[in-house]
C-alpha cells in the first residue's frame, strides 16, 4: 500500500504519514476488538443529494474503513447507488445533481474547490451494474486506462491485473479478441480488472452482480475477499446474501416517503458490522428487511 | 401437430368416451382456428393490393427512367465517355472528363470541409452542449430546417458571401465546393449525431471512471465507435451532393467546358449534372445520347457510393 502512495502527489505522501502515525498511536493501546479503530478512508457527514428540487439521499453520515468491504443496502429507490457515486463524483454527470454536507477522503472534501473530479476518479474507480466493456480487444480494455494516465509498463499493468481479477489463464490466449465476445462473468471481471489496471485505492461497485448467473456472481465474491487486501471497497447490492457474505460493514437505507408532498428519498437507517446487522439490528425496520418481512 | 399426435395416442387406450371427448374438442378448436369473417379477409386483400400498387408504381417509375436512359445513351457508351471532353466540332466523340473530374474536385473539397465541421459541431451538440439552454435549443432547431431548405437558397449564399461579398473568392471551384459544404453540412451534423448517441452512456462511465477527461472519452470511445455511423452519413449527404445542379449554375459552374479543372483557377469549371443539363438541351442527336449516357454514368458513380456507405454500416457497425 505504502509503495502506491509514494507514486503519488507529495501532498498525499505527508497525509499519509500523518495518518500513520495515527495508526501508531492506536497501535499502543490494544484495539484489536474495536472495528472501528481501523483507517479511515472516507468520512461522510450530513451527506445529501438532490437532483433539481426533489431530494434523493438525506442526511447520511458514515464512515468508510481502509481495506474493508462496505456494503449499502436496502430496497429500491433507497439512493443507496446515488450515494455510491458521491464517492467518486459520477454524479457531477448528471448536470441537476447536487450534493450538500462534506464527503472527506482521507481528511480532504471531496466537493472542495480545488478538487479536480477526473483526479478522484483516478484514486477512486467504480465498476457499473451491467458489464460496460469498451468495444476493443481484452488487452486494450485493460490497457485502456493505464494509456490515458500515461502509466508505464503497459503490458506488465494488464497481466497483473488480469490475473487479479482472475480472469487471466481463462484469457491469457485471446487477448485480442474483442470483449464483447466473452461471457457475462467475464465481461465483469474484466470491467474490475480494467479499473484494478489504474491503482486505484477504492473500488466502488454498484450491483456488480445483479447482470450474472449464480457461478460468474460466486466467482466475484471470492474475488473481492482478496481484493480487500490491496483496496476498500464499496458495494450497493439489493441482495441481502451477497451483502452478508462479503462485507464487513453493512449500511441499511431505507425510502421514506412524504405521503402529503408526493415526494421519496433515501434515509440512513443503520450502519455498522455486517454481522450485527444481519443478528442483531438495532433498528426495527432493519429487523423486518434483512429477515425479509418487508422487502 | 399436437392435436394430431395426441389422436394417435389416447390417453386411456380403450376408453371410447375419451376419444368422444377428444375428437370433440379438435373439432371446437379447429373452428374457432378456421373462422375468419368474409369481409375481414375481403379488406386485407384491397389493403394489400392497394399497397404493392404504390411500390410497384414508384419502382416502375425508376426503372422506366434507368432502362430509358440506358437503351438512348447505349450508343455512347465508350471510354470516350469518361476520356474526352465535350466538342461541338466532333459530337459523336464528345465526353465527360471536364465534368467527372470537376465532380470528384467539388467532391474532395466537399469532404474535406464538411467532415471536420460536421463532426465538431455533433459532438458538441451531443457531448457538450446543455440541452436545457435556450441558444442550444436554437441551434438544434436550425440544424434540423436548415437540412430542409432548397438547395437554390444555399447557391444564392454561395454567390452573395462566397463568390463576390465577404469572401469574394470569384467563381472558382473551391467556391461550388464550400457552398456544395454549406448545403450538406447539417445534414452531415444529424447523421453524426445520431451515430454519437447511438454510442451507449455506459462506455461514456466506464472511461470517465477510470480517471479519463471528458475529451479523452470523446477521442478514445465514443468518436471511434460512433465512426461508422459518421462515415455512412457522409457518404449519403456526398451523394446528394453530387446530383445538385442548381446551386452550382449560380456559383460559376459553367455549362460547357472543355479542359480540366483546378481547385482556385478562375477559368471555369463544371459538374456532372449541370453537363447533362447543358448535353440534353442541345438540338444535335449525337449531344442527347450523351446526355442520357450521363445519367447512366452518374447514376453508377451514385449507386457505388450508396453501396459503399451499406457495406460500411453493416460490416463495421457496433453492436451494443
Amino acid at each position: 500500500m505504502s509503495e502506491k502512495l509514494e507514486e503519488r502527489a507529495p501532498e498525499e505522501n505527508a497525509d499519509h504519514a500523518g495518518l500513520s502515525q495515527k495508526i501508531a498511536v492506536r497501535e499502543t493501546t490494544p484495539s484489536d476488538v474495536d472495528p472501528w479503530a481501523g483507517d479511515r478512508v472516507f468520512e461522510l457527514n450530513n451527506v445529501s443529494v438532490s437532483y433539481g428540487s426533489s431530494l434523493a439521499v438525506n442526511d447520511v453520515s458514515m464512515q468508510i474503513q481502509k481495506n474493508e468491504v462496505t456494503a449499502l443496502i436496502g430496497p429500491s429507490g433507497c439512493g443507496k447507488s446515488t450515494l455510491l457515486r458521491c464517492l467518486n463524483r459520477m454524479n457531477d454527470l448528471i448536470p441537476a445533481a447536487r450534493v450538500n454536507g462534506e464527503v472527506l477522503y482521507h481528511g480532504q472534501d471531496l466537493y472542495g474547490s480545488k478538487v479536480d473530479p477526473v483526479q478522484v476518479r483516478k484514486l477512486i474507480g467504480m465498476v457499473f451494474q451491467k458489464p460496460n466493456p469498451f468495444p476493443k480487444s481484452i488487452f486494450d480494455n485493460v490497457a485502456f486506462g493505464p494509456r490515458i494516465l500515461g502509466l508505464g509498463n503497459v503490458e506488465d499493468r494488464v497481466e497483473k491485473a488480469l490475473r487479479g481479477a482472475a480472469l487471466w489463464d481463462e484469457v491469457k490466449d485471446r487477448l485480442d479478441d474483442n470483449a464483447y465476445g466473452m461471457s457475462g462473468g467475464q465481461q465483469q471481471r474484466l470491467c474490475i480488472a480494467r479499473t484494478m489496471a489504474v491503482d486505484p485505492e477504492v473500488i466502488l461497485m454498484d450491483e456488480p452482480c445483479s447482470a450474472l448467473d449464480p457461478i460468474s456472481t460466486a466467482k466475484i465474491e471470492d474475488l473481492m475477499n482478496e481484493l480487500k487486501e490491496q483496496f476498500s471497497i464499496v458495494i450497493v447490492t439489493h441482495n441481502m446474501q451477497q451483502a452478508a457474505r462479503v462485507s464487513d460493514k453493512t449500511a441499511f437505507l431505507i425510502v421514506e416517503m412524504d405521503a402529503a408532498e408526493g415526494n421519496r428519498w433515501g434515509q440512513l437507517v443503520e450502519y455498522d458490522e455486517t454481522d450485527r446487522i444481519f443478528t442483531n439490528p438495532q433498528d426495527g425496520r432493519t429487523e423486518d428487511y434483512v429477515t425479509g418481512k418487508v422487502g | 401437430m399436437k392435436p394430431q399426435t395426441a389422436g394417435n395416442q389416447p390417453a386411456v387406450p380403450g376408453s371410447e368416451r375419451t376419444r368422444l371427448a377428444a375428437s370433440g374438442a379438435r373439432a371446437v378448436t379447429l373452428a374457432q382456428l378456421s373462422h375468419q369473417p368474409r369481409g375481414d379477409r375481403l379488406r386485407g386483400t384491397i389493403f394489400m393490393t392497394l399497397i404493392l400498387f404504390a411500390v410497384s408504381l414508384a419502382l416502375i417509375g425508376l426503372v422506366a427512367i434507368i432502362v430509358q436512359a440506358a437503351v438512348k445513351g447505349a450508343p455512347a457508351f465508350s471510354t470516350d465517355l469518361i476520356t474526352n471532353g465535350p466538342s461541338t466540332i466532333n459530337p459523336e466523340q464528345s465526353g465527360f472528363r471536364p465534368a467527372l473530374l470537376g465532380t470528384l474536385y467539388l467532391i474532395i473539397g466537399v469532404i474535406v470541409l464538411v467532415v471536420p465541421l460536421g463532426i465538431s459541431a455533433a459532438v458538441y451538440l451531443e457531448e457538450y452542449a446543455d440541452g436545457t439552454r435556450w441558444w442550444n435549443r436554437l441551434i438544434e432547431l436550425n440544424v434540423q430546417n436548415l437540412a430542409g431548405v432548397p438547395s437554390i437558397i444555399y447557391g444564392i449564399l454561395g454567390l452573395a458571401f462566397i463568390v463576390r461579398g465577404p469572401l469574394d473568392l470569384g467563381f472558382i471551384l473551391a467556391a461550388g465546393s464550400m457552398t456544395l459544404a454549406l448545403l450538406v453540412l447539417p445534414t452531415v451534423i444529424l447523421a453524426s449525431r445520431e451515430a454519437i448517441r447511438a454510442v451507449p452512456p455506459s462506455i461514456r462511465e466506464g472511461s470517465l471512471a477510470l480517471g479519463a477527461t471528458q475529451w479523452q472519452t470523446i477521442r478514445r470511445q465514443v468518436l471511434p465507435a460512433a465512426i461508422p455511423g459518421v462515415v455512412t452519413g457522409v457518404i449519403l449527404a456526398i451523394s446528394r451532393a453530387i446530383g445538385e445542379t442548381a446551386p452550382l449554375l449560380l456559383v460559376g459552374a459553367a455549362t460547357f467546358v472543355t479542359f480540366s479543372p483546378t481547385f482556385f483557377g478562375d477559368n471555369g469549371y463544371t459538374a456532372l449534372p449541370v453537363l447533362i443539363f447543358n448535353y440534353a438541351a442541345r438540338p444535335q442527336d449525337e449531344f442527347r445520347v450523351l446526355a442520357a449516357a450521363g445519367v447512366i454514368l452518374m447514376l453508377i458513380v451514385l449507386l457505388a457510393m450508396n453501396s459503399f456507405a451499406i457495406w460500411l454500416r453493416n460490416r463495421y457497425e457496433q453492436q451494443w
